[in-house]
């Protein structure tokens, strides 16, 4: 039987954990495992399946009811970009945002460039057909012709490292190349987007990125099958 | 020959919320600042090679650098003019909170302003109930998550989310007159404490633009009618 003294303890180590909410596939909660295996931070991971979410997920989370999320102390933290600023503030060794405050707006303002009109543009290519589509490639090449200009001179857009933006685009490197391979459209040649295309590959192949790609046959096969839907939706009259 | 480093210059226009979330943090901070006003429909080609990606109004230019998008610029005054009164909560949780709650504000509740305004009858009925359904999911996680921060009045100076919101829904007369009520004592108590008390606060009320020229201005922007 477990002493008073022993049952505190206990509890004491169930609320310093820290736990990960995700997805296999979702490409936001990894920002976080990226963040949390940077720093050389343990913490344990929960897989969700999204279609029968866990109750606790929906109580740490039912605003929107979506991971990530970050359970630190017992405290919920939700949205991958805020919770990457909260792992840099709490754990300081390998930062991820620089520490000039120009330099950090900067940050911001790419990471947020990036979801806000990047991501939505890209899959916008990747959902559409006919003239939709061609037009959503001309928004999307714009959008991208912002971002490969960020990484003149630099490896990373955070410069030698890897860091914030680095980050909040990784996405790109992995599911880029799969979404233009299951809807047969090239938004990222090397000849148009030189740097982006190295970023790509450096970014991809680094340690600790490397290990976290979701299996990309499963990753096909899903992207597939939402294709389908969108397709079907869109079906010529 | 003045030194031009060290010169805060803020692009924006008065009628824009976003503009004024920026004004009120540089007073509140005491910092000195040159402001342009911007014509949107003719803009400046100063203007667009500092904000080449958006062409949007408020850009702050500190040092001969530009910075734009108004949660960022907020973040940047925070962090460079590191004094009192801070914006922000020191805790990284609270922080964390204080960002989360801001990001609801701005891309779901102020997202649902547009549709409430381009439609009309049945369907602005439903935009309407859209909009206090995020307020109360809003009003209450605010309550929830910063329990010792209200009632506002209580406390004396001004907080992110004070600005972010303020900046809006302070001027919810003009809104309602001009296109429909939103909201109200009955459906949200503490939001419209929170608002009735920051419209009672000095550098508010120095900083809003004054009711009839919003009412002209929303009239102009939103029902193509002219003063």
């Amino acid at each position: 039987m477990a002493s008073s003294a022993t049952v505190t303890a206990n509890q004491l180590i169930i609320m310093a954990e820290l736990k990960l909410f995700r997805t296999w596939s979702s490409p936001f909660p990894l920002r976080v495992v990226w963040a949390l295996d940077f720093k050389g931070i343990q913490y344990d991971t929960i897989f969700e399946d999204l279609s029968n979410k866990s109750s606790l997920l929906l109580q740490y989370n039912p605003i929107y009811k979506k991971v990530p999320v970050l359970v630190h102390n017992g405290k919920p933290l939700l949205e991958s970009l805020v919770i990457l600023e909260y792992i840099d503030e709490t754990w300081k060794q390998t930062p991820l945002l620089p520490e000039d405050p120009y330099e950090r707006a900067t940050a911001r303002f790419w990471a947020k460039f990036g979801d806000d009109k990047v991501l939505p543009s890209i899959w916008n290519v990747f959902i559409k057909q006919g003239k939709d589509q061609e037009e959503a490639i001309v928004t999307a090449q714009e959008n991208l012709g912002f971002v490969e200009r960020q990484l003149t001179g630099k490896k990373f857009f955070n410069g030698e490292t890897i860091g914030f933006v680095d980050l909040a685009f990784g996405w790109l490197a992995k599911l880029l190349s799969l979404w233009e391979e299951v809807c047969g459209v090239t938004l990222i040649d090397h000849e148009k987007f030189p740097l982006l295309s190295e970023w790509i590959q450096n970014f991809a192949d680094a340690p600790i990125i490397k290990e976290s790609w979701p299996p990309r046959d499963k990753l096909i096969t899903k992207y597939q099958a939402l294709l389908e839907v969108y397709t079907s939706k869109e079906a010529p009259k | 020959m003045e030194e031009k480093k060290g010169e805060v210059v803020l692009f924006g226009t008065w009628a824009s919320t976003f503009c004024t979330r920026v004004e009120l943090a540089l007073k509140l901070k005491g910092i000195p600042y040159e402001y342009v006003e911007e014509d949107l429909t003719k803009k400046s080609e100063l203007f667009l090679s500092l904000n080449p990606v958006h062409k949007k109004v408020p850009v702050l230019v500190h040092n001969g650098k530009s910075i734009a998008e108004s949660l960022i610029i907020l973040e940047y005054i925070e962090e460079c003019w590191n004094t009192t009164p801070k914006l922000l909560p020191e805790d990284p949780y609270q922080r964390a909170k204080v960002r989360f709650w801001t990001n609801y504000y701005d891309q779901k509740i102020m997202a649902r302003l547009l549709p409430i305004i381009v439609s009309r009858g049945e369907e602005r009925e439903k935009a309407i109930k859209e909009f206090n359904e995020l307020l109360k999911a809003f009003e209450e996680g605010i309550n929830k998550d910063f329990p010792e921060e209200f009632p506002f009045f209580e406390r004396k100076t001004l907080g992110y989310l004070d600005i972010v919101v303020g900046t809006t829904l302070c001027n919810y007369e003009a809104f309602h007159e001009v296109v429909a009520v939103v909201f109200s004592p009955e459906k949200n108590p503490v939001i419209m404490g929170w608002v009735k008390a920051l419209k009672n606060h000095p550098l508010m009320k120095e900083m809003l633009p004054p009711h009839d020229k919003l009412v002209d201005k929303m009239r102009e922007k939103y029902l193509g009618q002219y003063p």
